[in-house]
């Protein structure tokens, strides 16, 4: 156990915990964001992304002391408000989700890729997703939505 | 125990993941000592009922809708989410024969106290079966409205008319009324003796539109619960002892370190040994702490000797479809083109794994469970719990992904269960290794054909024998004069002990992708010997007038030119009919001969499913369908070993990712004369058959089995 600080979803935090522990279930179970989803365990799916110093992270294979000092964000943290990020206004608009199961890692992966590649092409998008999987099968229209919002916003916020 | 739903899915429940015979539970104390508790202790002096089997649905239009005194209207649904789009839909076909706006109308989905009992969501029924049902109470509500309105207002009901719930009588602009206040909010008690009839299509307003998802804002804002985001006070995760295979016994067990982990709960009857803790993670490490052996009792099949064993154990045939008699057809001769296709196990893998919370109070079960037949679940943890229907409540949040694989829900028992002994909530979330193990694959087959072609290019006979895939879609829809199709045993299983080393359901359009693989790669091997191209093979054999027209409108979307197979080209189509609605796909490929790697390029679907109701919806569902499909088509194959598993995670099964996504194009032919028809499903058909095709007439070589691996194309090519 020790204490670990970070800041979460641009607020300050600080835990005791065992500081080996997995990110997600930390985000989870201790603080109740359920918004990141566990769907592998085992950095194989993606459903788990939250960014880390705005980097996808897979946060199933985080430990939590690996984010000491660091910024966290979220699902929860990306709109402001009610008002949404370009990136999810562009996942409704488009309907780049079924489910939805997918999606949070979904939209955390896309804000990663455009704020390194604010106007990515197509087969940097296709590249960069291809980590993420969907069972739904929203692919196309989760590409034509992070086209969109790359346009809309040349990135992240 | 099973349902069956007019004869076209079957809930597969399996046997329940608990003794219901023993009388016996077992419970914790707050002293960590395990106690001997009668369950008529727990029940109180109430047995349960047995099962209810098969229900209808209610006749009275208020377990559907009720209309509160602010106009507003909230529709109560059976169905769940799945991410299909049911709780889009549906209020669709609610606001438009109750005649109320479309942003007036809530929904509640998969509750068991607050809605109308269903049999679950699967067999793409919930538009094609259930909407109907629902209309027939929306526009029976509104018939009892007006009647009310009639004798409020003191006019002729004749002479009333309605719009977004407000009701006015003709040439009178004083004379109105909502709905609301005719029912202040409480339910209707009266009802029409002469049901009136629902809206014609030409009437449609909200039908047919593209009505915005309800789900959108909250999916993408992280906010969507799914069953294992819900978290009742005190709620502690279990993770379950497994066993390393199927048939294996549990041998013994010291769960002694588990115990010394701080938070740790254990707890233990039977066979059923489960660790709890306040977090999922912790409760991981400290099953793992678990030391079990067991007794495996596996059967002798494996990838290899699987196909042997389905056909010499085949359960006896039952009859598809016949029509003349192919065995003693005795005309001109015929070319005879004898064929054998294959199957392989295949799994649901939804992104969200099997979950459920469990919480007890007054005696009363409450489990919210990601599952796609709430009310078979109640039904199971009551038969488990033994309690009666008023102490068991089922809730279904939003459901990651289902495609047949969430009708069989064990955690929503095993959750119901441990939450009793434990005397917490507990919440069971599977691990991937569980959702694999536990899974209803889609059945490994083998398929075989015998069909006979005649001079000028036309089928005569078909035999064809379906083993382990199951009826649906095994009955061809050609024009052939002398044909049989037999079908030894279902996709859920044959009813043959060990005829499957583990559990088979249904896998979205279940065995349908399966036959139309055999069959549609059947009839381009006869369309490329006559040396004829495959879309003119197929109109020749064809007088389906809907099938007919998908092939024509599929044909011009893509700008197929004819030619014979194989042209070098990669193109390739197949036809399927599911659920009521009729599709032909086209698909272009590039093969890499060196590898045997396919790429498919493009798609284009001709999708007839009648009167669509949500068309952005539906186009979901075909590209949900089609890229979904890709898997089954290139990747998707269970590894196993007599009852082990040996896939558990995402590295080894390969689903689809982006960089195998193709451009597809979805044509809906315009069918107001047909009534709604299933979309969840039916496109995913034909696409193993399209591709197998498309292989073909780009390398000349087909591949017999599902999936086309790049071993397998290269292996066809070799000859
Ligand atoms: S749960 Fe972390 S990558 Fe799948
Ligand atoms: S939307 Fe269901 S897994 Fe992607």
């Amino acid at each position: 156990m020790r204490v670990v600080s970070f800041t979460l979803n641009g607020k300050a935090t600080r835990l005791t915990v065992d500081e080996t522990r997995m990110l997600l279930w930390v985000l989870r179970d201790d603080l109740g964001l359920t918004g990141t989803k566990f769907g592998c365990g085992q950095a194989l799916c993606g459903a788990c992304t939250v960014l880390v110093n705005n980097e996808a992270v897979q946060s199933c294979a985080t430990p939590v002391g690996e984010v000491d000092g660091k910024q966290v964000v979220t699902i929860e943290g990306l709109a402001s408000g009610d008002r949404l990020h370009p990136i999810q206004e562009a996942f409704v608009k488009h309907l780049g989700f079924q489910c939805g199961y997918c999606t949070p890692g979904m939209i955390l992966g896309a804000y990663a890729l455009l704020h390194k590649t604010p106007k990515p092409t197509r087969a940097q998008i296709i590249a960069h997703m291809d980590s993420h999987l969907c069972r739904c099968g929203a692919h196309g229209r989760i590409v034509q939505a992070v086209e969109t919002a790359a346009a809309a916003k040349g990135g992240a916020r | 125990m099973s349902w069956d739903d007019d004869g076209n899915e079957l809930v597969i429940d399996g046997p329940a993941p608990f003794p219901v015979t023993r009388r016996d539970f077992l419970k914790l104390t707050s002293t960590g000592v395990l106690v001997l508790m009668s369950v008529d202790a727990l029940a109180g002096q109430e047995t349960a009922r047995p099962p209810t089997g098969r229900q209808g649905y209610p006749t009275d239009f208020n377990a559907y809708l009720h209309i509160g005194a602010d106009n507003k209207v909230t529709c109560f649904v059976g169905k769940v989410e799945l991410g299909q789009g049911a709780m889009t839909s549906l209020p669709q076909l609610l606001a438009e024969d109750l005649d109320v706006a479309l942003a007036s109308v809530e929904i509640v989905c998969g509750d068991t106290d607050l809605c109308p009992w269903d049999m679950g969501t699967f067999g793409s029924l919930s538009i094609r079966a259930f909407g109907p049902v629902l209309r027939a109470a929306a526009a029976e509500a509104r018939g009892v409205l007006l009647a009310l309105a009639a004798e409020r207002l003191q006019v002729p009901v004749e002479s009333l008319s309605v719009k977004d719930g407000v009701i006015r009588a003709a040439g009178s602009a004083a004379k109105t009324v909502t709905y609301g206040q005719l029912t202040e909010g409480k339910r209707i008690e009266r009802t029409l003796a002469s049901k009136p009839a629902v809206k014609p299509v030409k009437a449609f307003t909200i039908v047919g539109t593209s009505a915005p998802r309800r789900d959108a804002i909250e999916k993408v804002t992280g906010k969507a619960k799914y069953a294992g985001d819900i978290a009742p006070a005190g709620a502690l995760h279990a993770r379950i002892l497994r066993p390393p295979a199927h048939g294996a016994v549990l041998a013994g067990a010291d769960t002694s370190a588990a115990e010394k982990m701080p938070g740790v709960t254990v707890i233990r009857d039977g066979d059923l040994i489960a660790v709890l803790h306040q977090h999922w993670d912790e409760a991981d490490k400290a099953l793992a702490l678990v030391k079990a052996s067991f007794t495996r009792k596996d059967p002798p099949v494996d990838n290899a000797t699987i196909f042997d064993h389905l056909v010499k154990n085949a359960p006896p045939e039952q009859r598809v479809a016949a029509g003349g008699d192919p065995a003693t057809y005795a005309g001109p001769p015929l070319q005879v083109f004898e064929q054998t296709y294959y199957d392989s196990y295949m799994a649901h893998a939804p992104m969200e794994t099997h979950s459920a919370v469990a919480a007890v109070e007054n005696g009363k079960v409450t489990v919210w469970a990601g599952t796609q037949t709430p009310f078979p679940v109640k039904n199971q943890i009551m038969q488990a719990l033994r309690l009666p229907a008023e102490k068991v409540r089922v809730i279904t949040p939003h459901v990651g992904g289902g495609f047949g694989g969430k009708s069989a829900s064990r955690q929503a028992v095993e959750a119901a269960r441990l939450a009793t002994l434990a005397g917490k909530p507990v919440r069971v979330v599977f691990t991937r290794a569980e959702e694999f193990f536990y899974d209803t694959f889609r059945p490994a087959a083998v398929l075989k054909i015998r069909s006979g072609l005649d001079a000028s290019g036309r089928i005569v006979t078909w035999e064809y024998w379906v083993y382990a895939a199951g009826e649906r879609g095994a009955a061809h829809f050609y024009d052939i004069p002398h044909h049989r199709t037999l079908a030894y045993g279902t996709w859920s299983g044959a009813g043959v002990p060990g005829y499957h080393p583990f559990a088979v359901g249904p896998w979205r359009a279940p065995g349908a992708s399966t036959n139309a693989f055999a069959r549609e790669s059947h009839i381009d091997v006869m369309a490329a010997k006559a040396g004829i191209d495959p879309v003119e093979f197929r109109l020749k054999n064809l007088t389906d007038a809907r099938m007919i027209r998908t092939l024509k409108a599929a044909a011009a979307k893509f700008g197929w030119t004819p030619k014979a197979a194989p042209s070098g080209r990669g193109v390739g189509v197949a036809c399927g009919i599911d659920a009521g609605t009729y599709d032909t796909l086209m698909v272009e490929v590039a093969v890499d001969k060196t590898t045997g790697a396919v790429r498919v390029k493009r798609v284009v679907c001709a999708q007839d499913q009648g009167v669509v109701v949500n068309p952005a919806g539906s186009l979901q569902q075909v590209e949900g369908c089609i890229t979904m499909g890709l898997g089954y088509t290139f990747s998707e194959e269970i590894r196993f070993k007599g009852g082990e598993v040996l896939d558990r995670n995402f590295d080894t099964y390969a689903i689809p990712r982006f960089s195998q996504v193709p451009q597809i194009d979805t044509v809906f032919i315009d069918a107001p004369d047909v009534p709604a028809q299933g979309c969840g499903e039916p496109a995913i058909v034909p696409l193993g058959a399209a591709v197998a095709n498309a292989i073909y007439d780009a390398v000349g070589a087909r591949v017999f089995q599902l999936p086309m691996t790049p071993a397998r194309v290269k292996a066809a090519m070799k000859g």
